[in-house]
């Protein structure tokens, strides 16, 4: 089909869809479709994830982020019954300091991406990296210890939630 | 190719609607379970002992009055009870219905729509988004008392899947080490179900599944005492007949994955020995359709087990819930995945 | 603070492991249920099945008529003062000549109404009656739309030519002798045999 594979227009579209829902984000006005469509985001992203055969890798993407992280999004702005019409009135400097951050950012992505080309990917098995059983074993056993160190920073910051959720600290 | 892709479309419809076909006589068999255990009759008007009332149900809820509040946001609220249905009719996909068959032919059908190698991840990834269909409908509704359900529903899936979460996971320790559904009811097939070494386990999957198909006694989220109709309140006609339909087509699928994880699914005791006595040789249909039945009998046993919770226990308050959900389950969970480790690594199936 | 000495101390003991294991509880619950599961159920299937009536049920009132088919009642309003819900209105009229056949007394009641909402069937009426006409029989008020349409005037009422309604069980002989003993001379079974009273 006009001399692309498959692959490449699956790419193509979501792709597509995925910069237009991420874009829908930031243009709604109403906080809850901002949120269903990061959702849809997300699963577009998760579709990137199964075309580069990374399976488990798109299924945990929707466990977690779409499954129970937005779900709690939601949850928050659903209650906040926040309106189109109750937005809060931005000052001038708060614009300067989000243009400011965000260009920042900007810079930080573009500047890895460039220095990308010159990265040495260490090859895994090619394109079965993706797949449970061998994603396991490469974790389990070159990587186990920045996997512990990572839980050991989510453990940490789970007890600094549950130390600012306590009403008083003895 | 077109063979395989029509048998493939074939089994989808024949799941498809064998999935509706249980959910319609689970409604007048719940009523009519819920008589017996209360010593009453239950439905029996429309047709002979009552057979045709789910067709009355599903023609009054069509004739209904479709009402869509004023203020509600119309996508939305259209949107909610299609995606509980999508989200509770996609979970029959990875199902293994029934084992292999070969045709005089040569080809090998198989009784299952796909056999991913994620399996079980992919059952979790489709209850976690189950939720956004009782969110979003109950946000549209712009209903207090759709939203408090709403809200009760989604936190108590997410608190309630993670205990789900590593109850499976001690189970796919068990079996070997699969994530595929199809090899995981394999791994029973030569010796005992999974129930004998997973006995808390099953009891903490079964507890999830209640409260993850919002069933009583974890049925909170539709609490009519509290909450007026719960997360359905604004909805009427078929969009409310959605919401409780699926309701049962989740009660359907999880009893398939209880029985499929941890009752051997289509297998039986002595199935091999009634194969031989009977003269049928392997990868015949009929050892297929048998072990179908197997699975089928298996499913409604567990179906009435639902039922009879629902209709002896009465309803949880909501911090008693919580406190079960993440005080009792979680901790017994975790200790059960330790005690599975360690009963498996000395049973030889783990090797460091 | 203690104000009587009635107060009692509610326990407040906490629960023993087994009890918080809930377990236990829970199945002893489930089997309880599951046991009611084969047991009969007492229900009546009501159109197929009905249970035994009592032959002096006291439904749906009938204004009998003699053996000649002239109607009993002579509009004395015994029964209206009976009436403990005051459901029961008539208006009495003069028989005519050539009437003989339809009315057995004199006077005869024009209009007799009987409001069925406000009835409370306890059969005083049939008690009252110094004539035998009114009778409280098996059959049973139909369910109407209008609140009118529970006052049943005379063409409800009065008993049929043709459907003669045997009210012979309600008529015991306790009841015929009592009233035979009040009442005047010409008392008369509906088979127009005289009673035989002791007096």
């Amino acid at each position: 089909m006009l001399g692309y594979t498959i692959t490449q227009w699956l790419f193509g579209i979501l792709s597509f869809l995925s910069i237009m829902f991420g874009l829908m984000v930031v243009f709604s006005r109403n906080p809850v479709s901002s949120v269903l469509y990061l959702i849809l985001t997300f699963f577009c992203i998760a579709g990137h994830y199964l075309l580069m055969n990374a399976q488990f890798l798109a299924v945990v993407h929707i466990v977690v982020y779409a499954g129970a992280i937005m779900v709690l999004f939601l949850f928050v702005i659903m209650l906040m019954n926040l309106n189109e019409d109750q937005e809060p009135q931005r000052t001038w400097l708060t614009k300067i300091i989000a243009a400011v951050a965000g260009g920042l950012m900007l810079f930080v992505m573009v500047g890895s991406l460039k220095g990308s080309e010159q990265l040495q990917l260490q090859s895994y098995g090619a394109s079965q990296v993706g797949l449970v059983k061998n994603l396991g074993k490469v974790l389990f056993h070159d990587f186990l210890f920045p996997f512990e160190i990572a839980s050991v920073l989510l453990l940490a910051a789970m007890v600094g939630a549950i130390m600012i959720g306590k009403r008083d600290i003895k | 190719m077109l063979s395989f892709i029509l048998y493939k479309l074939l089994v989808c419809i024949i799941i498809f609607a064998i999935s509706l076909g249980v959910a319609a006589y689970s409604t007048l068999w719940e009523r009519k379970f819920a008589a017996f255990l209360q010593d009453r009759v239950g439905p029996d008007r429309a047709g002979p002992k009552g057979i045709l009332q789910p067709l009355a149900d599903g023609g009054k809820m069509f004739f209904k009055e479709e009402i869509i509040p004023n203020v509600s946001n119309r996508f939305l609220f259209i949107l909610g009870p299609s995606l509980f249905m999508l989200t509770a009719l996609m979970t029959g996909t990875v199902i293994p219905w029934g084992k292999d068959f070969t045709t005089a032919a040569g080809n090998t059908y198989s009784f299952q729509i796909t056999d991913i190698n994620i399996g079980v991840l992919y059952l979790l990834g489709v209850v976690s988004i189950g939720v956004y269909g009782i969110m979003i409908g109950g946000w549209a509704s712009n209903n207090k008392y759709a939203l408090l359900g709403a809200i009760r529903a989604s936190s108590q899936m997410i608190s309630y899947e993670i205990a789900m979460g590593i109850s499976i996971i001690a189970l796919i320790v068990t079996s070997g080490g699969t994530l595929s559904l199809r090899e995981i009811v394999e791994s029973q097939d030569e010796g005992v179900a999974n129930i004998v070494w997973q006995p808390l386990g099953f009891l903490i999957f079964f507890v999830c599944a209640l409260a993850e198909t919002n069933r009583a006694p974890f049925d909170l989220p539709e609490c009519e005492a509290e909450l007026v109709g719960g997360y359905h309140t604004e909805y009427s006609s078929m969009k409310l007949g959605l919401f409780l339909f699926a309701e049962y087509i989740n009660m359907f699928i999880s009893s398939a994955i209880m029985s499929a994880f941890y009752f051997g699914g289509y297998n039986f005791p002595f199935a091999k020995e009634l194969y031989h006595a009977i003269g049928l040789q392997e990868g015949s249909i009929w050892i297929s359709l048998i072990g179908f039945g197997a699975f089928f009998t298996k499913i409604i046993i567990f179906i009435n087990v639902f039922m009879w919770v629902r209709w002896t226990l009465p309803r949880f308050r909501y911090d008693q819930l919580m406190n079960l959900g993440w005080k009792v389950l979680l901790p017994l969970s975790l200790l059960n995945l330790g005690i599975t480790i360690v009963v498996e690594y000395f049973r030889g199936n783990i090797h460091f | 603070m203690q104000l009587t000495n009635r107060s009692k101390i509610v326990s407040d003991k906490h629960q023993t492991a087994m009890e918080k294991l809930y377990l236990p509880a829970v199945l002893k619950g489930m089997s309880i249920t599951i046991s009611h599961l084969f047991k009969r159920t007492p229900t009546t299937k009501y159109p197929e099945q009905k249970r035994p009536m009592s032959g002096v049920y006291r439904g749906q009132h009938v204004l009998k008529r003699d053996e000649n088919g002239a109607e009993r009642c002579t509009a004395c309003g015994l029964c209206a003062v009976a009436c403990p819900a005051e459901a029961i209105t008539m208006e009495s009229a003069e028989r005519k000549k050539g009437e003989e056949h339809l009315y057995r007394e004199e006077k005869y009641a024009k209009t007799y109404e009987i409001n069925m909402l406000r009835c409370i069937f306890c059969g005083l009426c049939e008690e009252a009656c110094p004539k035998e006409a009114i009778f409280l029989t098996d059959r049973i008020v139909d369910a109407e739309y209008e609140r009118d349409d529970f006052v049943y005037g005379k063409d409800k009422l009065v008993e049929k030519m043709d459907k003669r309604i045997d009210v012979t069980k309600r008529q015991t002989l306790a009841v015929a002798q009592f009233k035979q003993i009040a009442g005047t001379k010409h008392n008369t079974l509906w088979n127009g045999k005289q009673i035989k009273g002791k007096h």
